[in-house]
């Protein structure tokens, strides 16, 4: 049975892209088929964190406008058979897109993968509310600060009213990914909690993502950090947080400061 | 010319369909000024600058009950009104000898008044607001019983509940950029974070209650505080407001 995923904030540059990127990977090394689809039409990135920028030759628009076929747009991974990409186009806007085309397009993709993970424009309009209007399944992105967490419970509101499945009566299923978490910033007191931020949101923790330099080489070398570097703590962070969209239960570590003797003494010398 | 008029008539005529009237209720702000008028416009002044955006875009009533005023400083206090951006949808309260074309409608407790009032044999004199008085306490009485409405999910940023007709409760949290306007008390059973305005239409006995309080605004009968305003120990506490005269009073709930 396949799953359709919003990847949402509201906030723009939480880490959406790199979010959907890094989870679609690691579901796809799961052996489960799956695509990530850019929602972000007219400012895509999506093709760009993935690594396929130059292999785009039908988009998203063009396929909800009929005028390429699904399989003519969907571009599969060089590095992995399982993970697919739909990308967005960048020469159009947000008004390209209809609901009835997405619907479509959507189904489409459901009778053919079993992770459809939709990655929303930054905002609340119309392309954001088309990316999470046939969602199963929310991942609200969000970091430690306030503004973030203010925009992150407004997108909240918006998923238990504007879906398809708030207005059948249903409960969108909602999950809380921390991102850009730093551990010595929270421990001064100069970033909100995990438990502020839970408690303000309300909803289930999917994971928690160490701030790392690891996240911006591997967006920069065009790959999934779960697929650049999968020992490093943010990817590792990452394949729990799929473990748990999957359904299995994997405890929430809050990550702190793994340092050794030598990481002590050189770290006070250079603070 | 005489044909085409003839078409026309009979396309009226064939066309099945009727006008819908709709009745709706809309939540307006009532402002009741007081004599001097240049005095209670600087106090409005003051007002509109610590809390900008404050009439931007809401229904303004003119309350103008026990208000010695006659026509032309009534068309001063609109154009007034008007220069600062509150537009008047309606007076209330206001004897007919005052209005002329042009003015906003006349008004009482909050439906238009009838136009037999203006008919009236009486003399326009100090009676008119006292009449005005007496149909809203019959209104008042007409329905006695206070409704109520339970929320039992969080109220999320950007959302606002608004039930001019009783008591609010919500079973959960109010988040920052929310708001909660109740014609009765407000009961927050979570943290408060957004904004509660209670006695929204006029009814100072209304209070709010809530667990945790870290509320951007507070209002009850139209007097507000701001965060800035509230004393900083009450922050975190749970807590319930009420008025006294035109003071918020607070206390925490143990």
């Amino acid at each position: 049975m396949a799953k359709v995923i919003v990847v949402t904030s509201g906030k723009g540059g939480v880490g959406k892209t790199t979010s959907t990127a890094a989870l679609g990977a690691a579901l796809a090394q799961r052996n489960e088929k799956t695509v990530v689809v850019d929602f972000d039409v007219g400012l895509r990135n999506l093709d760009l964190v993935m690594g396929a920028e130059r292999r785009v030759v039908y988009d998203f628009v063009n396929v909800v406008q009929g005028d390429a076929k699904l399989p003519q747009a969907l571009i599969r991974d060089k590095r992995l058979e399982t993970l697919f990409l739909l990308p967005a186009s960048q020469t159009r806007d947000k008004d390209s897109l209809t609901p009835e085309g997405v619907e479509r397009v959507i189904n489409e993709l459901k009778r053919h993968f079993d992770w459809i993970i939709c990655d929303s424009p930054a905002g609340i309009e119309r392309g954001a509310t088309l990316a999470m209007r046939h969602a199963d399944m929310a991942v609200v992105v969000t970091n430690p600060e306030v503004s973030s967490v203010r925009d992150s419970d407004r997108i909240i509101g918006l998923l238990d009213s504007k879906t398809a499945k708030a207005e059948r009566g249903e409960r969108m299923e909602k999950h809380l990914l921390l991102t850009r978490y730093d551990a010595k910033r929270a421990e001064r007191g100069d970033m909100l909690k995990v438990d502020d931020v839970l408690e303000i949101l309300s909803i289930p923790l999917l994971g928690i993502i160490p701030e790392s330099m690891d996240v911006l080489r591997a967006s920069n070398i065009g790959a999934p950090v779960t697929l650049a570097d999968s020992n490093s703590a943010p990817a590792s962070a990452y394949f729990e947080a799929a473990r748990r969209l999957a359904g299995e239960v994997v405890p929430v570590a809050i990550p702190s400061e793994k340092r050794g003797l030598f990481g002590k003494i050189f770290g006070r010398r250079a603070a | 010319m005489g044909y085409e008029n003839l078409t026309k008539m009979t396309k009226v005529l064939t066309d099945a369909r009727s006008i819908r009237l709709k009745g709706r209720s809309f939540l307006a702000v009532v402002l009741s000024p007081d004599l001097p008028l240049d005095e209670w416009l600087a106090r409005l002044d003051s007002l509109a600058s610590r809390s900008a955006g404050f009439f931007l875009g809401r229904p303004v009533v003119l309350d103008l009950t026990d208000l010695k005023i006659d026509r032309p400083t009534l068309k001063d206090l609109i154009a007034e009104l008007g220069k600062r951006n509150v537009s008047v949808m309606g007076i209330e309260g206001g004897r007919p000898s005052l209005f002329e074309p042009g003015m906003p409608p006349a008004m009482k407790g909050g439906r238009p008044a009838s136009d037999f009032e203006v008919a009236s044999d009486e003399p326009a004199t100090d009676e008119a607001p006292a009449t005005g008085g007496a149909s809203t306490a019959a209104i008042a009485t007409a329905t006695p019983a206070t409704q109520s409405i339970v929320i039992r999910e969080p109220v999320r940023s950007g959302q606002s509940i608004i039930f001019p007709e009783g008591d609010v409760t919500v079973v959960g949290s109010v988040a920052s950029g929310a708001e909660i306007i109740a014609g009765g008390s407000v009961h927050i059973y979570g943290a408060l974070r957004g904004r509660a305005l209670a006695g929204s239409v006029g009814n100072s006995n209304a209070r709010i209650f809530c667990r945790k309080l870290e509320a951007e605004l507070l209002a009850i009968d139209g007097i507000y505080k701001t965060a800035d305003d509230m004393p900083a120990n009450l922050r975190g506490q749970s807590v319930q407001l009420w008025l006294e005269g035109d003071a918020i009073m607070a206390e925490k709930l143990t």
